[in-house]
C-alpha cells in the first residue's frame, strides 16, 4: 500500500503551486470584477427593460461571472482530463435534462382546453389545470 | 494502514481521489440544481402572471456580494496554504465562516420579514419556488459552515502532522464552495431580478 509520504508526485492541476504567489493579484481582480458585474445586472435591472431582454441580459452577465468563478477561483483553466471528462457528462446530462423538460411544456396530452373546461365538455380522462 | 492517494496522485487518473471525489460530488448537486432550475422554468412558463417585485433586491444584492467577497477569502485561505504562511491562511478561512454566517443572517431576516407578512412556500407557485431554492443553497451554506469549522477547529491539528493531506482538504473545500457561490450567482438573477 502507498504511504502519503512516498514522496511521489503532488496533487497536479493548478496545484503545482511554486508560482501560486503569482496568482494573488489575479484572484482579487477577480472578485473585483464579480463585484462590478453584479452592480451592471442590477443597474440594468433598475432601467426596466421588456423581459426578454432583461432577461437575455442577466443570464449572459451571470454566465460571464459564474465562467469567472469556474475558471480562476476552481482552477477549470487548467485542470486534468479525467475532471474535464466528468464534467462533459454532466454538461451533457443537463443540457438533456433542461431540454427534455421544455420540450414537455409543449405536451398537452391529458389537458382540457380552454373550451371545454368552461363548457364542462372535457373529453373522458382530461384534467383539468 | 494509510488511505491511498490522499497526497500523491494517482498514476491512472493524474489525480488525488479527493480531487476527483469532489469533482464527482459537485456533478451530481449540478444535476440536483438543474432538476430545480428545470422546475422553475416549468412553473414559470406555465403561470399565467408571474410576481415581480416581490423580494428586496438590495438584500439579494449585499448576500451576493457577501458570497463573492467569501470565494475571494476562500481561495486567498488556501493560497496562503501553498505558501506556508499559516497565521495568514487561519484568518482568511476565518473571515469566509464570518461572511458565511453574516449571509445565513441576511437570509434569516428576508425570511422573517416574509413569514410576518403571512407569505409562506404555500402563499404563490413563485414563493413556493422561491423558498425550495434558497432554502435547499442555505442548507448547502450550513454544510460549508459546518466543514470550514472543522478546519478551523480540530481539523487544524491534520497541518502539523502532514501539511499536504490538510492542504488538499481546504482545496477541496474551497472547491464545494465556490460552487455554492456560483449556484448563487445565478439564483440572484432569477429570482431577484426577472
Amino acid at each position: 500500500m502507498q504511504s502519503d509520504h512516498a514522496g511521489h508526485a503532488h496533487q497536479g492541476g493548478h496545484s503545482d503551486h511554486g508560482d501560486v504567489g503569482s496568482h494573488l493579484r489575479l484572484y482579487w481582480m477577480i472578485g473585483a470584477a464579480l463585484y462590478v458585474f453584479t452592480i451592471i445586472t442590477v443597474a440594468v435591472n433598475q432601467v426596466h427593460l421588456a423581459i426578454p431582454l432583461a432577461i437575455t441580459v442577466a443570464l449572459i452577465v451571470a454566465t460571464i461571472k459564474g465562467s469567472m468563478v469556474a475558471t480562476v477561483f476552481m482552477h477549470l483553466g487548467n485542470e486534468k482530463r479525467w475532471i474535464y471528462g466528468s464534467l462533459l457528462l454532466t454538461a451533457f446530462f443537463f443540457v438533456a435534462m433542461i431540454t427534455i423538460t421544455t420540450l414537455t411544456l409543449r405536451d398537452t396530452i391529458g389537458t382540457a382546453t380552454v373550451h371545454e373546461v368552461s363548457t364542462g365538455a372535457a373529453h373522458p380522462g382530461a384534467v383539468e389545470r | 494502514m494509510n488511505i491511498p492517494y490522499t497526497v500523491e496522485t494517482r498514476p491512472d487518473t493524474g489525480l488525488a481521489n479527493g480531487k476527483l471525489g469532489i469533482w464527482l460530488f459537485l456533478a451530481s448537486e449540478v444535476m440536483l440544481f438543474g432538476a430545480l432550475f428545470s422546475t422553475y422554468i416549468i412553473l414559470r412558463t406555465g403561470s399565467v402572471e408571474w410576481p415581480h417585485g416581490e423580494l428586496n433586491v438590495w438584500l439579494g444584492m449585499a448576500n451576493t456580494f457577501i458570497l463573492i467577497g467569501s470565494s475571494v477569502t476562500m481561495v486567498m485561505s488556501w493560497a496562503a496554504l501553498k505558501m506556508r504562511e499559516w497565521g495568514k491562511h487561519r484568518a482568511y478561512l476565518i473571515v469566509t465562516f464570518l461572511l458565511a454566517a453574516a449571509f445565513l443572517v441576511n437570509k434569516y431576516f428576508e425570511y422573517a420579514d416574509h413569514i410576518r407578512r403571512g407569505e409562506g412556500p404555500a402563499h404563490s407557485t413563485f414563493l413556493a419556488i422561491y423558498f425550495t431554492m434558497t432554502g435547499l443553497h442555505g442548507l448547502h451554506i450550513i454544510g460549508g459552515m459546518v466543514v470550514m469549522a472543522y478546519l478551523i477547529g480540530p481539523g487544524a491539528k491534520l497541518f502539523k502532522s502532514n501539511p499536504e493531506q490538510f492542504t488538499n482538504r481546504i482545496e477541496y473545500t474551497g472547491l464545494y464552495w465556490h460552487f455554492v457561490d456560483l449556484v448563487w450567482i445565478f439564483l440572484f438573477p432569477v429570482l431577484y431580478l426577472l
